[in-house]
Formats: structure tokens, C-alpha cells, sequence
């Protein structure tokens, strides 16, 4: 097991109202992310705690990819990997942001 | 004394040699291996029929039990080596030197053993290329070959799995060699003459079918939303533009997306009856959905797929079938029709390499090429025009003469950026160098070269090298699909934004492809028990796929 840790400043805030959603299944190659509106507008944070250890580097362009293009501002996501593959991370993300911007709660 | 018939006199002598142990032509299998002793000389190019599929496994048994005093030193020249008595031969000294295709199953023992030196290899060919050798020279003076019943003369019928035979058969029998076929029962009459008596010299009733792998089912429950995404961007990226009609799908669950994806997705581009209508393809159990929805004119066939016969019967006007009914294949002549007659390849891979070569050799896995360097070549004999082959000559060479420029046939390499296990599909450099130097190689074992790949997909865009006019641009058009791989992760940001302006990389945006649309959900079946509905119950899985 691996901790990470991202925290970026960003653009805007991300879109909807709904305070929390979650995204996807802890299983070998997949993850889950649970994303909750907790944060000032002006901030994103991810933790992740990751079953592939020694892919820092990966997380750290695939987050600030994710970031710039979806500008997730208040949000914090908490990331359960079972080493799933950068893509799949990137698509998990998306999906969060898109459900977290839904109507409801 | 000298002659011009020595060797129609060695095959007359070998056959009756072999006489003494049946009753006309019919041998029993406790007799197998006393008929293989007395038939085989030391030395003989033997053809053991392992197809893609289909194996001659009783007479790879009894050809690994003789008395190696007799028959050694064997060279050994089959498309397949697949079953473990095929690379045992070579562990016993009953072959010494080996000619072959491709070996799946068994890849990593074929590294061992050529590493160990138990094998002196020849070459590892394509189908075509081995195939043209057998007239050539490495013409079998024994083909060991399967089929499904013969009559008592010795007539054929291999069933819908007919794959090599036909190939294996003319090039032995015409050239003075001895046929032996291992049939699985004897009857009156053969449903249909697939191999003429008169080139059969002994037949073997099995005790049991021969062995076939079911190795074209993908279960549609086990494809990603990546693969799904790839898919979408295939089609529209590809196959759209392109308007590619007659093609050719490798194995793997990207191109099973895409036969997926064309009765939902691609009936939403109104792309029907303008892409995939024409197929050089195994009769995959992913495309039911789309020739059900009338997608698909016509499939020809290299081999079959276990489950599928009843339901090919049924499809006669898609399918080659025969007065029998059933599908009748043939690897040769379908290798020779994707090569020359279809505009496109689309496969999956295991490594590309910077420059977009290709191969599914790892350091510790030698599986061979099977078919798809044919598939995925330019024919360079190719002289009739289609307007995808024109159109892709014209963005290779845009200011060529029109009616003097080549066409190019598309040969697009599909996959996600990390394969299994979160190994990149993109390197620096290929295992296949590494091995070729260690096994002191004069050629390294790659699948496709980089100058006949025209795409690459990945989830991350297509790459279009036809539009690249320098080494680096095509370089950084690769790196720039390769995600978050090393090689995609050193890409030039700058250099891959403008090609990306100049259309060389799509990305899923530049289609109008939105990512999160990339579900589950748009595969016209999600379980194979969707496609056996589908087939209307036609479809019979093998039961390793049967999970409800």
C-alpha cells in the first residue's frame, strides 16, 4: 500500500450542489472515489491510498491533467486503488466531477 | 543407378512400408506409431498438422512414441506449435530442427527451449510465408494431418475447421509424399469431399475428436470503458472517414468493441452499409449482433470457432459454406484475401516501439505471428483502386502524380496504453531486439513494421503516421497517444499540439467523442449469453464461457 496526497489551487469552482457522490468499485485493476464538497472554491485535494506502490509520478500528471482540464475547485476526492491503470483514473475522476455536478443530493 | 522418379519410388516404398499395418488404407490407433515408424525416415520434413485450431493430437502422441532409433532428427515444418507433445518431440530427439508460425499456448516453453538450444530454428514465418515455403523448399516428405471423418477409400471431410489441410495435403501429396490423416470416425459416405481419396495414403481412426481451441470468443462482459472508448474512436476516426468496406479484425477485446459498437453506435453515425460489410475474419461470436442487424455482406473464413457451426449454417449468404451446409475455411486462401483484398487491418499488440514497430515477442515469450504481418502489410502487389486505399496513398504522398501513386492499405494497431498488468504497450525499444540478440538472430521477430502502420489507437486519440513527413514527426505523433506511459509521458508538448492542429492526433474531443459517453451500456451485448440471444439460440458456447 502506497498514501498519496495532491492539493492544487484551480480556476473555478466545480459545477452542481450535490454535496458528495461516488464512483466506481475497489477491485484489481479498478477504484473507487468518493468526492464531497468540502473545500473553499479556490482548492482541490485528492488522498489516495493506492495497492501499486512506486507510481507517484503517474498520479502526479494524471491529477494535474484532471485538474487544469476539469478545474474541480472545492472538492476533495478520496481514491481507493486497486491499481487500476492511469486511464481508468482519469475516466474514474470524470465520471465524479459529472455526478457531483447532478442534481440532488 | 539414376533416375527421374528416385522419389515416387521412396513414396511407393514408405507406403508399402506402412501397408502391412492396416486393412486397406485404415489403420487402428493402438497401430499409429508402428505405421509412423515405418513411414518416417530420419531426417524427413514432417508436417504434424497444428492449425491455429485445429490439432492432429493422436498423431502427435503416436509420433512421440517411437523407438528413436528409427525415426530422429526430424525437421519439423507446422504453422502451429501449440500442444506440449509438439515441443516434447524436440525434448526426446524425435525433431531436431523447426519451421513454424505461431505458438500461443505454448510461448514460453518455444523461449526456453530455443534459449536451451533443444531446437534449431529455422525461421518463425507468417502463415502465407510458411505456406509458400511448403512448395518451395519445405516441401513435407510426411503430412500428419486431422479431419473430422473419412470414407473407406480415404476420401476427407474436415468439417468446418479445414484451416491448413487443403495446403498441407497438395503440397505432400503432389510431391511425392506420404499423407496420413487421423479421422475422428469412418463412414459410408463424407458429407462432403474436402481432400480428394487419391491423396490420402493412410487414415487413423481417433478414439477421440481431435482437439480445437476456442480461441476467437471474447466475452463481451470482460470489455472496458476504455476499450469502448478506443472503439468509438476507431469507428470515427477510422473507419468513417475512411469508409472502410473490406477489412480484416485481429483478436482481442478492442476489435470485439467495435463489432459490438456497430449495431448502436455505429447505426447512430448512420454508418450502416457504408463500413464492415465485407470481412477476411474467423467467425467471431462478437460481430452475431451486427450481421443480425444486417451490417455484414459476406466473411470469409481461415478456420471456424467452437460453438458456431449451427449458427453459420443457418447464415449461408454471410458465410463460405459447403453442399453440406457447413462453413467451409481456408487459411491459406483467406490469408491470401486479407492480404490483397481487404483496405484494412486492425489489431492489438503487446509492444510499439518509437518508430511504430510492432511485436508480441516478450524476452520470455516467443508466440509467433500467426497471421497478422499478412493482414497487416501493404501488398505491394496490389493493383486494383478502392477509395480507402486511394485515399490513404494520397495523404502518404500528397504530391505524387494521382494515376501513377500507390494505394496504402490501413494497418491500424489498437490498444489501450497499459496492458495487463499496467505494462506500457509503448517502449523505447522492443523485447524482440534484446532476444534477437542473445539468440544471435539475423532479423528480429517483429509482427508489423513501422512503415506499414498508418494508425495507432489508444484511448488518449488516433495517430495518423500517413500524415507524418519526418522520423520526429512521427516520433512524437506516437508519443502523443501513448497517455501516461514513459514514452507518452517525454512527449514534446509543443511539437504534439501542432500536429494535433494538423489532424495527425485526434483526440476523443477533436471527434466529438465526449469520454464519459464511453459506457458499457452502448455494446449491442454485455454477456455472451446476450450474443447466444441474438444468434436466437444458434450460438452454442463451449462451456468455459457459459456463466449463468
Amino acid at each position: 500500500m502506497e498514501d498519496l496526497s495532491f492539493r492544487h489551487h484551480v480556476r473555478a469552482p466545480a459545477g452542481g450542489a450535490r454535496k458528495s457522490a461516488i464512483v466506481g468499485v475497489v477491485a484489481s485493476g479498478n477504484l473507487e472515489v468518493l468526492v464531497e464538497r468540502v473545500l473553499p472554491d479556490a482548492e482541490c485535494a485528492l488522498e489516495i491510498k493506492t495497492a501499486a506502490v512506486g507510481f507517484g509520478d503517474v498520479w502526479r500528471a494524471v491529477i494535474g491533467d484532471f485538474v487544469e482540464r476539469y478545474s474541480p475547485g472545492g472538492l476533495r476526492f478520496s481514491i481507493n486503488d486497486g491499481g487500476a491503470r492511469p486511464d481508468t483514473v482519469s475516466l474514474r475522476l470524470a465520471q465524479a466531477v459529472r455526478l457531483i455536478a447532478e442534481h440532488g443530493q | 543407378m539414376t533416375g527421374w522418379q528416385n522419389n515416387r519410388a521412396a513414396r511407393d516404398e514408405r507406403i508399402a512400408a506402412g501397408a502391412g499395418f492396416g486393412h486397406g488404407k485404415v489403420v487402428q490407433a493402438r497401430d499409429a506409431t508402428r505405421l509412423l515408424e515405418a513411414v518416417i525416415r530420419p531426417g524427413d520434413r514432417v508436417c504434424l498438422e497444428g492449425d491455429n485450431q485445429k490439432q492432429a493430437d493422436l498423431l502427435s502422441r503416436a509420433l512421440l512414441a517411437v523407438d528413436i532409433s528409427r525415426v530422429n532428427d526430424l525437421h519439423m515444418v507446422q504453422s502451429g506449435v501449440v500442444l506440449s507433445e509438439h515441443l516434447d518431440l524436440f525434448d526426446r530427439g524425435v525433431a531436431k530442427r523447426l519451421d513454424y508460425a505461431y505458438s500461443g499456448p505454448q510461448s514460453a516453453r518455444i523461449a526456453r527451449m530455443l534459449f536451451g538450444g533443444k531446437i534449431e530454428l529455422g525461421a518463425v514465418h507468417t502463415y502465407l510465408e510458411l505456406f509458400a515455403r511448403y512448395f518451395i523448399d519445405l516441401t513435407p516428405h510426411v503430412a500428419l494431418v486431422a479431419a473430422v471423418s473419412a470414407d473407406r477409400e480415404g476420401n476427407l471431410y474436415t468439417g468446418p475447421n479445414t484451416e491448413d489441410t487443403p495446403t498441407v495435403v497438395e503440397a505432400t501429396a503432389f510431391k511425392d509424399g506420404v499423407v496420413i490423416a487421423q479421422v475422428n470416425e469412418i463412414v459410408e459416405t463424407v458429407p462432403r469431399v474436402d481432400i480428394p481419396a487419391d491423396r490420402v495414403h493412410f487414415i487413423v481412426k481417433a478414439d477421440q475428436p481431435f482437439f480445437v481451441e476456442p480461441l476467437f470468443t471474447r466475452d463481451p462482459a470482460a470489455i472496458t470503458e476504455g476499450q469502448v472508448l478506443t472503439a468509438m474512436l476507431a469507428i470515427k476516426g477510422i473507419y468513417a472517414p475512411y469508409g472502410v468496406q473490406r477489412l480484416n479484425h485481429g483478436i482481442g477485446f478492442s476489435t470485439a468493441a467495435i463489432e459490438l459498437l456497430l449495431p448502436t453506435f455505429g447505426e447512430r453515425l448512420g454508418l450502416k452499409g457504408r463500413i464492415a460489410t465485407h470481412f477476411a475474419l474467423n467467425p467471431h461470436p462478437a460481430l452475431i449482433p451486427a450481421i443480425e442487424s444486417g451490417w455484414v455482406r459476406q466473411i470469409h473464413s481461415f478456420g471456424s470457432e467452437v460453438g458456431m457451426d449451427d449458427y453459420i449454417r443457418a447464415r449461408s449468404d454471410v458465410y463460405f459454406t459447403g453442399p453440406d451446409g457447413s462453413l467451409r475455411s481456408n487459411r491459406a486462401f483467406c490469408q491470401a484475401a486479407g492480404l490483397y483484398a481487404c483496405d484494412m487491418f486492425i489489431g492489438s499488440t503487446l509492444q510499439i516501439d518509437l518508430q511504430g514497430n510492432s511485436s508480441t515477442v516478450t524476452t520470455s515469450r516467443i508466440a509467433g505471428f500467426g497471421g497478422a504481418p499478412n493482414m497487416g502489410a501493404d501488398a505491394r502487389g496490389r493493383r486494383h483502386p478502392s477509395v480507402p486505399w486511394l485515399k490513404a496513398g494520397a495523404e502518404a504522398d500528397p504530391d505524387g502524380a494521382a494515376l501513377l501513386r500507390r494505394g496504402r492499405k490501413l494497418v491500424v494497431q489498437i490498444g489501450e496504453t497499459f496492458g495487463d498488468k499496467n505494462v506500457p504497450l509503448f517502449v523505447e525499444n522492443l523485447d524482440a531486439m534484446e532476444l534477437a540478440e542473445k539468440l544471435n538472430l539475423e532479423l528480429a521477430p517483429i509482427m508489423i513494421y513501422g512503415d506499414d502502420v498508418t494508425h495507432i489507437v489508444t484511448e488518449e486519440g488516433v495517430a495518423n503516421l500517413l500524415l507524418c513527413r519526418t522520423a520526429q514527426e512521427r516520433e512524437q505523433a506516437i508519443r502523443g497517444v501513448a497517455g501516461y506511459t514513459e514514452v507518452g509521458r517525454r512527449r514534446d508538448h509543443g511539437m504534439v499540439e501542432r500536429l494535433r492542429e494538423r489532424g495527425v492526433i485526434r483526440r476523443p474531443e477533436d471527434l466529438g467523442i465526449n469520454v464519459l459517453d464511453a459506457d458499457r451500456s452502448l455494446l449491442a451485448a454485455r454477456s455472451i449469453k446476450d450474443l447466444v440471444r441474438w444468434s436466437g439460440g444458434l450460438y452454442a458456447p463451449p462451456s468455459k464461457f457459459r456463466n449463468w
